[in-house]
């Protein structure tokens, strides 16, 4: 039993080892320990998901996982969605469709659809809609939010992807 | 939103935690899914010494079926249990319960024991844990016991769990073959808790005369509760429009209402009787 933990995770597909407080939410550790900034946080109450990232490949809230609850797991964030082709599909489907204005919120979001299209990849409306019920936008109303993601379901379908993103699958 | 200082060990079997929470002198806090856990951390509103992680002990998850009873391993999250193929053809009532908690990343996370052992009156399983019967499994240093869902709600956040023990698993009764059931919950719309959540099963005989009834709320005050005079109404009768109607206008009379700046006791009294109402006609009209 210690104050300190060492904890080791694949973040984007790069292994990571970190000696950290136990009591780290897992969103501070990727922002300060590994300055993966694009995770943000937007309250303190669990509800705004803009700090949601992929936990071997499903969305959950950063700022409600301690750090060493992920030790030995693999981890998405936001950094880890375009590679060196240039941006992901739900990046490309974002812009092309206005789906954020500010963009504080965009990060979540965009982990949290790409955690539906793994599982579903062609989504009604009602189905996109629901599974963004956790991330809170306060800009754009979510009907751009929603042909972005509908717009990279088609574009992904058209393309022949079968899973979406764990970064590390991506980028290989 | 920084948890104060506590030391972390992870349990690898149900004995570790055990004994690891013995050794803790009363500061260890066992820890699940965190989805009730860290946000208290956070607040500081909890500053355990010792955090017990029990979310790798591969025992604590699973679902199997046992007779006529759907056992469920504590540590089982709430999408495992949404997924789970016994759950959809035997506990429609608890897939739908589920399915209103928090949203997906909560789902994720948050595990069936932690929302029972947690007992916020404002969760949505210990309403289905009392219409479904559930037997909680506790293991403790003398071994394991099993103890009735209904007695273990004592307050908000205060079960009958003795301190060095584990909630292992619960397992709900599966309902008569032809039984309908359903889960109507008015909830709060910042926090997405429940005010008030109405679990109602019913089966009818052959000539259309209630044989089984279970309603439970949970949400409207600080401990869920089995609306028995709202049973009492309807078992051996006929549910007619008008029967359901005063049966459900029983549904706040076997609990305490809370109150609070958002919902008055009287709203709550209100919404358990109309939430009731609706359940029923649902499953039985
Ligand atoms: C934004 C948000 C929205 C939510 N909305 C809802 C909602 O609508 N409805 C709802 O019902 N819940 C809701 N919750 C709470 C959620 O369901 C929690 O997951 C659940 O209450 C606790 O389960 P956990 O596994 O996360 O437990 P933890 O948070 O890890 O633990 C909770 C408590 O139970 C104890 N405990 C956990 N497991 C055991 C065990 N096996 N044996 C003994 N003690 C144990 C812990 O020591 C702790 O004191 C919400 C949570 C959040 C963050
Ligand atoms: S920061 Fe708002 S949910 Fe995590
Ligand atoms: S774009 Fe501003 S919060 Fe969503």
């Amino acid at each position: 039993m210690a104050h300190q933990a060492e904890v080791s995770m694949k973040v984007n597909g790069a292994e990571s080892k970190s000696v950290i407080e136990p009591r780290m939410l897992l969103v501070h550790y990727l922002r300060e320990e590994l300055n993966l900034t694009g995770t943000h946080i937007g309250c303190d109450t669990s509800q705004c998901g803009a700090c949601t990232v992929l936990l071997d490949g499903d969305p959950v809230k950063s700022c409600t996982v301690l750090a060493v609850q992920a030790n030995g797991k693999s981890i998405t964030t936001v950094e880890g969605l375009a590679s060196k082709e240039g941006l992901h599909p739900i990046q490309m489907s974002f812009w092309e469709k206005h789906g954020l204005q500010c963009g504080f919120c965009t990060p979540g979001v965009m982990i949290a659809a790409i955690g539906l299209l793994n599982e579903n990849p062609d989504p009604s409306e009602e189905e996109i809609r629901l599974a963004l019920e956790g991330v809170i936008c306060r800009c754009t109303g979510y009907q751009f939010i929603v042909d972005a993601v509908k717009h990279a379901a088609q574009t992904l379908r058209e393309a022949g992807e079968t899973k979406v993103a764990m970064a590390d699958s991506m980028k290989a | 939103m920084i948890p104060s200082t506590f030391s972390y060990v992870q349990a690898h079997s149900v004995e570790e935690a055990i004994r690891l929470l013995r050794e803790s002198d009363g500061e260890g806090k066992l820890l699940a899914g965190g989805h009730s856990l860290v946000p208290l951390l956070k607040f500081r509103l909890t500053t355990p010494g010792t955090l017990i992680d029990i979310g790798e002990i591969p025992e604590l998850r699973g679902v199997r079926k046992e007779g006529n009873r759907i056992v469920i391993g504590a540590m089982t999250t709430y999408r495992q249990v949404l997924s789970d193929p016994l759950v959809a053809q035997h506990l429609p009532l608890l897939a739908q319960a589920i399915g209103q908690i928090g949203d997906i990343q909560i789902r994720n996370r948050g595990t069936i024991g932690g929302n029972i052992a947690h007992a916020d009156p404002a969760a949505d399983l210990p309403g289905v844990a009392l219409a479904l019967d559930a037997m909680l499994e506790i293991q403790g240093e003398d071994g394991a016991e099993l103890v009735e869902a209904d007695g273990f709600f004592l307050g908000p956040l205060v079960t009958a769990l003795p301190e060095t023990s584990l909630l292992t698993s619960v397992s709900f009764l599966i309902p008569p073959e032809g039984a309908r059931s359903t889960y109507l919950k008015y909830a709060h719309p910042a926090s997405g808790y429940a005010v008030v959540g109405v679990c109602a099963i019913a089966a009818l005989d052959p000539d259309g005369v209630v044989s089984t009834i279970r309603v439970a709320v949970n949400g409207a005050g600080d401990v869920a509760y089995r609306a028995r005079s709202v049973e009492d109404k309807l078992l051996g009768h006929a549910p007619t429009a008008e029967r359901i109607r005063q049966a459900a206008s029983l549904a706040a009379d076997d609990g305490e209402m809370g109150s609070d700046q958002f919902a008055s006791e009287e709203y709550r009294r209100h919404l358990c009787c109309v939430y009731a109402q609706r359940a029923l006609e649902a499953i039985l009209l």
